[in-house]
C-alpha cells in the first residue's frame, strides 16, 4: 500500500532567511492517525504549508498517496483536506456559504456541496448556526467550521493544525470522537498539538519535530512505555560477561563493567537491589541516565497536561 | 480537475464575486449612476449648451460613451482589486489556493466577476444616460465586443495590482495616479482634434483614448482612431495582461511564503 505521506530531505528557507525546516524525511501510513509534535517555531506549520500548497518548498521531495508534489498538484490537492492554524475564511461570509463554496472550488456541483456541508454541520454540532456569519462564531465554532470546510470534498488525508487550541474540554471530547469517526471511515489524519492527554487518546504515531529536523518518530505506545520507565546506569566492581536476569523491564551490559536497567517509575529499587545481591553483583555507583526524548516531549505537553488536571480534576500522570 | 469540474469550480467562483458586489450594492452599483447623472447635469445641460457641436453631435450626446466606459473601466478595476486583495489581506485565498483549480481558472473566475460588475454598472449608466441624451447606435457587435474587451483588461489591472499590494493604501494608488488622470485626458469629454498639434501627438500614446473612442464609433460611428487600433489594442492587452497575472499567480507571488 502507498504511504499517505512519503517526505524526503524536505527543506525549506524563507524569503528572510530563516531556515524552518532542514531536511525533513517523514513517512505516515494510509489510514494512520498520526500526531505531528514540536516546540513553537520548530517547522511543523510550514511543513503542512507545503504539503496543502501555501507554501513553497525550498528542496526535497514530497509524495501524498503516491502522487509527486511537483508534477501532479492537482491530485495532491484533491486529496487533502487542511484546517490550519489560523483562521482563513471570510468573517462576513454565511457559514454554510463557506462551506458550500469550498464543496464548488473542487469542483462539486452545488447541490452536491450543499447536502454535504448540511451534514457535516450537523455532525459538527452548527447546523443552528447555518446562516450566520463566520465572525460571529466563537473561537471553538470557528475551527469547527473549518473542520467542515476541510471534509466537504471527502479528501483521504485530513490535516489539522492545532484544531483544539483555545477549545474547552467538553467540546475538544466532542472532536476527538468526531475525528475517531472519520479516520475509522479510512480517512488518515495527521495533526499537531501541545495536548499529551490528545496526542495518547487519537494518534497511533508520532513524529517530533525540533528546530526544522525530525528528533523522534515512533509509535505512541513505545514512546509513551518509554516515558512510564526510568533508565539507571550502574558501575560494577568486577566485570561481567553477560547480563543477569535481574526482576525489571530491561537489562543491558553496555560494557563488562557498566549495567543499564529500565525500571518502571513507580516500583522500588528494593526488590533490584535484593536480586543483585543474592547474584553476587557489587554496585559501586549508580546514576540515573537523562533521556532528552523524554525531557522534550513534556516539555512540548506539559502546558496541556497540566491544563487537563485542572480541567477533568482527574490527575493525570504526566510521565 | 475534468472539464465538468473545472465548470462547476469557476461558476462558484463567479456566483460568489456577484454576490459580493450585489449584496453592498449601495457601495457598488448606486454611487457611479449618481456621479454620472451629475456629469450630465454639469457638463451636458450647464456647461455643454455653451459649447455647441462636437463632429456634428450635441456635447451631451458627445461624452454619452465615455462616460459609460469610464464607468466600466473603474467598476471592473475596482472590483477586482478589492475583491482579491480583501481575499489576500484575510486570507481566504487560501481557499482557492489548496484546491484543485488551476491559476487560469482561478483569474477567469475574478476576471468574470469583475466584467459583470463593470457591464451591469455600465448598463445602469447608459439607462441613466437614455433620461439626458439621445443614444445611438452605430454597431451593438462592436459596442459589446469593446466593452467587454474594457472590462477584461481593466479587471485582469485591478488583479495585478492586488497581487502586488500590500497595503489598503497601495489598491488605490493605481486608480488615483494612473487610472483616473488617463481617462480624463482620454478624449471622454473632447475630441483630439480640438487640441493643439502637441497635445495631440501626446494624447496618442495614451491607451485609454483608443478605448474611449472605440467605443464612441460603436455608439456614435465617429472617432479620432481607427476602430482596428482600438479592437487591437484591447485584444493584445488582455493577453499580455492575462499572461502577466498568470505568472504572477503560478510564482505565488505574494501568495506563498
Ligand atoms: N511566512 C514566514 N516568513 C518567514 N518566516 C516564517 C514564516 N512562517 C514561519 N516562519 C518561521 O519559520 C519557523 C518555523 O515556523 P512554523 O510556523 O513552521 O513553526 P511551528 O512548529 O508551526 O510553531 P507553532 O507551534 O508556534 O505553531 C519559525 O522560525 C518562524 O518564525
Ligand atoms: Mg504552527
Amino acid at each position: 500500500m502507498t504511504a499517505a505521506i512519503a517526505i524526503r530531505g524536505l527543506t525549506k528557507t524563507y524569503r528572510n532567511g530563516v531556515q524552518a525546516l532542514r531536511g525533513i524525511d517523514l513517512t505516515v501510513d494510509t489510514g494512520d492517525f498520526f500526531a505531528l509534535l514540536g516546540p513553537n517555531g520548530a517547522g511543523k506549520s510550514t511543513t503542512i504549508g507545503i504539503l496543502s500548497s501555501l507554501v513553497d518548498k525550498s528542496d526535497g521531495q514530497v509524495r501524498v498517496f503516491g502522487h509527486d508534489l511537483d508534477r501532479e498538484r492537482g491530485a495532491v490537492k484533491a486529496a487533502i483536506g487542511v484546517v490550519p492554524q489560523e483562521f482563513n475564511f471570510n468573517g462576513f461570509e454565511p457559514v454554510e456559504e463557506i462551506v458550500i463554496n469550498q464543496a464548488g472550488f473542487y469542483g462539486l456541483p452545488r447541490d452536491e456541496g450543499r447536502r454535504r456541508a448540511g451534514e457535516l454541520l450537523e455532525a459538527l454540532g452548527l447546523a443552528d448556526k447555518r446562516r450566520a456569519m463566520a465572525r460571529e462564531l466563537s473561537g471553538g465554532m470557528k475551527r469547527r467550521l473549518m473542520i467542515a470546510r476541510a471534509l466537504v470534498h471527502r479528501p483521504r488525508l485530513l490535516i489539522l493544525d492545532e484544531p483544539t487550541a483555545g477549545v474547552d474540554i467538553e467540546l475538544r471530547r466532542g472532536m476527538w470522537q468526531f475525528l475517531r469517526e472519520v479516520n475509522q471511515a479510512g480517512t488518515t489524519i495527521v495533526l499537531t498539538t501541545h495536548y499529551l492527554e490528545e496526542a495518547e487518546s487519537l494518534c497511533r504515531h508520532i513524529a517530533i519535530i525540533d528546530e526544522g529536523r525530525l528528533v523522534e518518530r515512533s509509535s505512541m505506545r513505545a514512546l509513551l512505555d518509554r516515558l512510564h520507565q526510568e533508565t539507571f546506569v550502574l558501575d560494577l566492581a568486577q566485570p561481567l560477561d553477560v547480563a543477569p536476569v535481574l526482576p525489571v523491564l530491561g537489562v543491558r551490559l553496555s560494557d563488562p563493567l557498566t549495567l543499564e536497567v529500565d525500571i518502571a517509575r513507580d516500583r522500588p529499587l528494593n526488590a533490584l537491589f535484593a536480586a543483585l545481591s543474592e547474584a553476587g553483583i557489587e554496585v559501586k555507583s549508580l546514576r540515573n541516565k537523562a533521556n532528552r526524548l523524554e525531557a522534550l516531549f513534556l516539555s512540548l505537553t506539559a502546558r496541556g497536561a497540566a491544563a487537563e488536571c485542572r480541567d477533568d480534576g482527574a490527575p493525570h500522570d504526566p510521565a | 480537475m475534468t472539464p465538468r469540474e473545472q465548470f462547476n469550480a469557476f461558476n462558484t467562483l463567479l456566483t460568489k464575486e456577484i454576490l459580493r458586489f450585489s449584496r453592498i450594492w449601495v457601495q457598488t452599483i448606486l454611487p457611479p449612476m449618481i456621479t454620472t447623472a451629475l456629469y450630465f447635469v454639469i457638463f451636458g445641460e450647464l456647461i455643454g449648451a455653451r459649447i455647441g457641436e462636437v463632429e456634428g453631435f450635441r456635447y451631451m450626446d458627445y461624452i454619452v460613451p465615455g462616460l459609460i466606459l469610464m464607468t466600466v473601466i473603474t467598476q471592473s478595476y475596482a472590483n477586482v482589486v478589492s475583491s482579491f486583495y480583501g481575499a489576500k489581506f484575510q486570507r481566504h485565498i487560501e481557499e482557492l489556493m489548496v484546491s484543485p483549480m488551476p491559476v487560469g481558472l482561478i483569474i477567469a473566475g475574478f476576471v468574470a466577476g469583475g466584467v459583470a460588475r463593470g457591464l451591469i454598472v455600465g448598463l445602469a449608466v447608459m439607462l441613466v444616460a437614455a433620461f439626458f441624451a439621445d443614444l445611438a447606435l452605430h454597431s451593438l457587435f462592436l459596442l459589446l465586443a469593446v466593452a467587454l474587451l474594457t472590462a477584461m483588461l481593466f479587471s485582469l489591472g485591478g488583479l495585478i495590482n492586488a497581487v502586488f499590494a500590500n497595503s489598503f493604501d497601495d489598491v488605490s494608488i493605481v486608480p488615483t495616479f494612473v487610472l483616473t488622470p488617463l481617462t480624463y485626458l482620454g478624449g471622454v469629454f473632447y475630441s483630439v482634434s480640438m487640441l493643439p498639434g502637441f497635445w495631440q501627438q501626446i494624447s496618442l500614446v495614451n491607451p485609454v483614448l483608443y478605448i474611449v473612442n472605440g467605443f464612441r464609433y460603436a455608439m456614435l460611428g465617429v472617432s479620432d482612431v481607427s476602430i482596428g487600433a482600438s479592437l487591437g489594442l484591447l485584444s493584445l492587452g488582455v493577453m499580455g495582461l492575462f499572461l502577466w497575472a498568470h505568472y504572477l499567480l503560478r510564482s505565488g507571488r505574494g501568495l506563498r511564503g
